[in-house]
């Protein structure tokens, strides 16, 4: 039988960029409530991994009356197994910061900021380099706006929004308490807005091409395509643009190596996907009526049968435990003893009933942490621990 | 003046001498001395007229802003699951061989560090490493020895 091939592969990011200059002067010549409306309709949703409403985002931080607000491109791409930010910044940066500029423009904003994270300082020279070109072009047709890169220093956390503000303000990356969102007190206690480096990626597809090219691609609830992380077991890792909605059957026949075991959506704050789960299991936001949609900031990890789902679970533990801020008890403590207890389990220390007592202390998390660190540990962790528990014992 | 009392009043006239100015500073003494010393961040605060213990605590948040003193060049080791997967352990293992130092080590010597770092970034060309702000990837033990072995002599021609 023909494999049932239904990717859909894309070249929207990746596709030239020369074409800026014109789509920025003909974007801030429309009012801004037209831009909204066109992000809107399109319903494109952010591509961090989150998925809150651009336009919603744009327009609630456009309804703001202070004087001064912030754009800020959130370029602290750390989720294990995602490397498409990367990729967008070095191959098409004018896209990235034509967007922040409209968005300025939409909002009532004349400063943006790129926060890149430490590990990325190899790209500041030419994203420099793209900035000075963008901004002298802003100048010469008397459009005022201005960006510049802040640099990150090595930790995972300060992705989180509310954390990377206070990073960007000479703090600790510690998170905040939601509200008020940084729609309303974002960088500095002023409304910002903050997006993902695909997601203005996407946004400039969109004023490119009109929402409805965008709106056609994907499924209700997960409109447009979306750039994928592809690593792991794979004869062909990389980065893909594809369609949302897709099928993890379709996606493993495709990148699979034939004996795939399971697939990690969403980075090791995301879900582990078993085989037997493969056929029922589709890649998009939540919201569907039938079956199971994993949102993924497009992190797509495959592991065959040669890996020990126990060692795939303790690596991302430790990952947790380390990059965890320390803020909150339930996931400063919940990430140890996480850690600590299936490491018990496996060397015989604990019986497998422990188990279920770790499965209820990740659900508290799940409950109780403060921020998407805290409350993600428990997707990776449940997912492997229900699915895997004979590889967690023996 | 040390020249590292210098080195912080030149980076505070550049960024400001405000709290959202800290990072950009810390950042340029690591870049100068690689570490920040308990002398930098009291001058750090001095200079921007912050407690002590402010600085001292965002300067120990971030993973890349290192408080003891480390080599000339500090390798960072990709941990992360597929870096992990793909055989970094091996990798590891060649570069301790070579410089004769255990993770967290560095060199007497004092020209290179080696440290494990959460995931860079590149795991579809893993396992990956940093030497200072240098990507390199596909590493293989082979691949690895020949990338140090550039190192070790550009510091012998520099020394």
């Amino acid at each position: 039988m023909a494999p049932t091939y239904q990717l859909k592969r894309l070249d929207f990011i990746f596709k030239n960029e020369n074409d800026w200059k014109e789509i920025l002067v003909g974007k801030i010549n429309l009012p801004p409530q037209e831009l909204i409306n066109e992000l809107i309709s399109s319903e494109l949703k952010g591509r961090g991994g989150a998925g809150f409403p651009t336009g919603l985002k744009w327009k609630l931080t456009s309804e703001e009356k202070e004087a001064v607000k912030y754009v800020i491109c959130n370029a602290d791409e750390g989720e294990p197994g995602t490397f498409k930010d990367r990729e967008i910044l070095s191959k098409v940066p004018l896209k990235v910061l034509t967007s922040m500029a409209i968005c300025g423009y939409v909002i009532g904003s004349k400063e943006g900021y790129i926060y890149l994270r430490g590990e990325y300082f190899f790209l500041q020279h030419e994203l420099n380099k793209a900035i000075e070109e963008f901004v002298a072009y802003c100048r010469k047709i008397n459009f005022e706006f201005t960006i510049r890169i802040f640099m990150g220093s090595g930790a995972y956390i300060c992705g989180e929004e509310t954390a990377l503000f206070e990073s960007m303000e000479g703090k600790r990356g510690e998170p905040r308490n939601k509200p008020p969102f940084p729609s309303v007190s974002g960088y500095m206690g002023k409304p910002t807005v903050i997006n993902n480096v695909e997601t203005l990626a996407h946004t400039y597809t969109i004023f490119e091409y009109g929402a409805k090219r965008f709106y056609d691609l994907g499924v209700q609830y997960s409109r447009g395509s979306k750039l994928f992380s592809v690593s792991g077991d794979t004869p062909k890792p990389g980065i893909y643009e594809l369609e949302l909605g897709m099928s993890l059957v379709d996606f493993v026949d495709e990148f699979g190596d034939g004996d795939t075991k399971a697939v990690q959506v969403g980075g090791a704050s995301g879900f582990l996907v078993p085989r037997k789960r493969f056929s029922e299991t589709t890649i998009g936001f939540q919201g569907k009526l039938t079956g199971i949609s994993l949102p993924t900031g497009g992190s797509m990890m495959l592991f065959n049968s040669s890996r020990s789902m126990y060692n795939v679970l303790d690596n991302y533990l430790e990952f947790f435990r380390e990059e965890s801020c320390g803020q909150c008890t339930p996931c400063r403590v919940g990430c140890q003893q996480l850690l600590n207890g299936i490491k018990a389990v496996k060397r015989g220390e604990k019986t497998a009933g422990y188990l279920e007592k770790l499965l209820r202390l990740a659900e508290t998390m799940q409950f109780t942490a403060k921020c998407g660190l805290g409350q993600s540990v428990a997707n990776s962790f449940s997912s492997i621990v229900e699915n895997f528990r004979e590889e967690m014992i023996y | 003046m040390y020249p590292v009392s210098e080195l912080i009043k030149n980076l505070a006239d550049q960024h400001g001498r405000m709290r959202h100015n800290l990072l950009p500073i810390l950042q340029g003494v690591v870049e100068q001395e690689k570490y920040l010393s308990e002398y930098s961040m009291l001058e750090i605060a001095r200079e921007l007229d912050l407690p002590a213990a402010e600085v001292y605590g965002t300067a120990t948040f971030y993973s890349f802003l290192e408080h003891k003193k480390m080599g000339k060049y500090i390798i960072r080791i990709c941990k992360t699951i597929t870096c992990s997967m793909k055989g970094k352990n091996q990798i590891i293992k060649t570069i301790e061989d070579m410089l004769n130092i255990n993770v967290g080590e560095t060199t007497p010597d004092g020209n290179f560090s080696l440290l494990q770092t959460n995931c860079l970034g590149f795991c579809h060309m893993a396992p990956a490493m940093l030497i200072n702000y240098e990507v390199f990837t596909d590493l293989t033990p082979e691949k690895v020895r020949e990338i140090l072995t550039v190192f070790i002599n550009k510091k012998d021609k520099e020394g």
